[in-house]
């Protein structure tokens, strides 16, 4: 096993503690917003579609690219906005009138 | 490094340190919105990063993939209704998990469409653990897609919310995966002898039949699962597709991939976990299990009960009941959003709240079809997030309440899940409404909930049944409060 692939698990294994971390006392009324949220964050593939539709290396790897990036796009844009969407009614008592 | 490389990594960090900051600020109400924002720059520059730092050769592609996807998101985004968030959500992660999925099936394709040539022979470049990377990225971005895809023909309505069961079901599944699983270490063993012997054409036969084999393994996984245990799958799926982005940057030797995906792993889990909880059941019996399937199951008690044992009400008779309460308590479920009768009861209830009435809204944390499902529908209709309980917070003292409210929630509030061990709901938190001095149900009539089963509730002594629409019952309501 190469040394490289050794320090991609680390890091994975140290995000996920983070990520329990940082998630675990969510309170129930955001469990929506934070799963479309997270939910967009997951589109961060969209990093490797840019690459592949962007290289150049025949119509096998453009159509690959291009339904990649697509997919990945409206996974984040529909995301966050959605999340914005839900999050701005949220409000509490002392905002009413 | 190449400075250009060196920036772009650079600003990886930076985007992977701002999703956790974001993240933390998701989990308050007051900061969330900023935590979200904060999240869609992170991903900006994420983006803007790799269109620097990569040697980009053409843009069309790009550009027009963008713009497609921009539109289709901002306007699904736009317009969804909050009753139909979970398909969409549920949408989403199976588009997540395809891009996820393509990455590795691009990396694969690439090494077994070329050849690389060192002093005149042709050698193999692909690094075994490489391999493996592509092998789980295509399994999971697959079966994330087909998951999600199936999930949300079933909220939606296109697939049948029932489970799905036949005889020999999870040792076909059993089968499947394993066949999966022996495909995946035979492309990671074979493929590099197939590229050095510039013979590829078996090897990506058999990577496409991998891809089949693991949207059909998506869809079997999904359709056993009945429609009451959606917000589990919803959760799992989620989660998958966080993991289907870490596979992707384990492929692309990405860092800000592995972070962010492993935090929508760790995040999906975490809801999980809650649902299951919620629900007192371990994830392995939401997958496997075959909850509330029991053909015919009569009440656990013995007799069939009829209408006649109901304690059948009209709405001035509630509303005579609610304007002299002191304490109410409001038990929505999926059938007020079903009903969009949100609205109305929030009027309901300032009217109760001008006459002095103490109004609670009591959330089940599997009252929707996602996990806070219900709290975003009431927050659309104004209701503030701080009048909303949980159940553990008013159980205790629910024997004061006057009046408990359940409008379109059944297996919540089901008793059984506490008396009666030999029921499938049992040990599954619940609002016990039968313990107040009042419950009112609204139901239009006394079929079973989604878990299909009887309801001991709806005839007991302190109940009143008011049947009919939701919207229409609520709406008759506050006309007789008006007259009061």
């Amino acid at each position: 096993m190469s040394g490289t692939i050794l320090i991609s698990v680390y890091v994975f294994v140290l995000a996920m503690f983070v990520g329990f971390e940082v998630i675990t006392k969510v309170p129930p009324t955001l469990h929506t917003p934070l799963m479309s949220g997270s939910n967009a964050i997951s589109g961060i593939s969209i990093v490797g579609a840019l690459v592949i539709a962007g290289m150049g290396e025949g119509t096998l790897f453009n159509i690959i690219g291009l339904v990649a990036v697509i997919a990945a796009t409206i996974n984040v844009v529909g995301g966050f906005m959605v999340t914005d969407r839900m999050l701005q009614m949220f409000r509490r008592d002392t905002d009413t009138n | 490094m190449e400075t250009r490389v060196l920036i772009m990594q650079l600003a990886y960090l930076l985007s992977a340190v701002l999703f956790i900051l974001g993240l933390k600020r998701l989990s308050h109400p007051d900061t969330a919105r900023g935590g979200n924002r904060l999240a869609a720059i992170s991903m900006l520059i994420a983006v803007v990063a790799t269109l620097v730092g990569e040697q980009i050769m053409t843009w069309q592609w790009i550009v027009g993939g963008v713009l497609t996807g921009t539109v289709i998101g901002g306007f699904m985004a736009r317009f969804v209704k909050m009753t139909a968030m979970p398909q969409m959500v549920g949408l989403f992660n199976g588009l997540g998990g395809l891009a996820s999925g393509l990455v590795a099936a691009a990396e694969y394709l690439r090494y077994t469409h070329e050849k690389v040539v060192e002093g005149g022979v042709v050698v193999s470049d692909v690094p075994l653990d490489g391999s493996i990377s592509i092998m789980l990225g295509t399994l999971i971005g697959a079966v994330t897609l087909s998951g999600s895809f199936v999930a949300f023909g079933k909220l939606q309505g296109i697939v049948t919310e029932k489970a799905v069961k036949y005889p020999g079901q999870q040792v076909l599944n059993a089968i499947l995966f394993l066949g999966i699983l022996a495909t995946m270490a035979y492309l990671t063993l074979v493929t590099p002898e197939a590229i050095a012997a510039a013979d590829t054409g078996t090897v990506n036969i058999v990577y496409y039949a991998l891809w089949g084999a693991a949207i059909l393994l998506g869809v079997l996984l999904v359709i056993p699962i009945g429609g009451a245990d959606m917000p589990v799958v919803v959760s799992l799926l989620n989660s998958y597709s966080g993991l289907a982005a870490s596979a992707a940057g384990f492929v692309l030797d990405n860092n800000v991939l592995i972070i962010s995906g492993a935090l929508v792993g760790a995040s999906g889990l975490i809801l999980t976990r809650i649902m299951c909880k919620a629900m007192n059941r371990s994830l392995a019996n939401v997958i496997f299990g075959s909850f509330g399937q029991v053909a015919g199951k009569e009440l656990i008690k013995g007799e069939k009960r009829t209408m006649a044992d109901v304690n059948d009400v009209q709405p001035d008779d509630v509303a005579m009941l609610l304007a002299y309460a002191k304490q109410v308590v409001i038990v929505p479920g999926y059938g007020l959003a079903v009903a969009q009768a949100q609205h109305k009861l929030r009027e309901l209830c300032d009217n109760l709240e001008n006459r002095g009435v103490t109004v609670k809204y009591v959330v089940h944390p599997v009252a929707g079809r996602m996990p806070g499902h219900m709290n975003v529908l009431l927050a659309e209709a104004n209701v503030p997030y701080n009048q909303l309980y949980e159940p553990e917070d008013v159980n205790p003292d629910i024997a004061n309440v006057d009046a408990c409210l359940v409008v379109g929630a059944n297996d919540v509030v089901n008793p059984a899940a506490r008396d009666e061990p030999a029921s499938d709901l049992y040990g599954m938190p619940i609002i016990e409404v039968d313990r107040a001095k009042h419950a009112v149900v609204m139901k239009r009539s006394l079929n079973p909930g989604f878990a299909g089963l009887d309801n001991e509730l709806f005839y007991g002594r302190n109940t009143m049944m008011l049947f009919g629409d939701a919207g229409d019952s609520i709406g008759r309501i506050l006309e007789e409060l008006k007259q009061l």
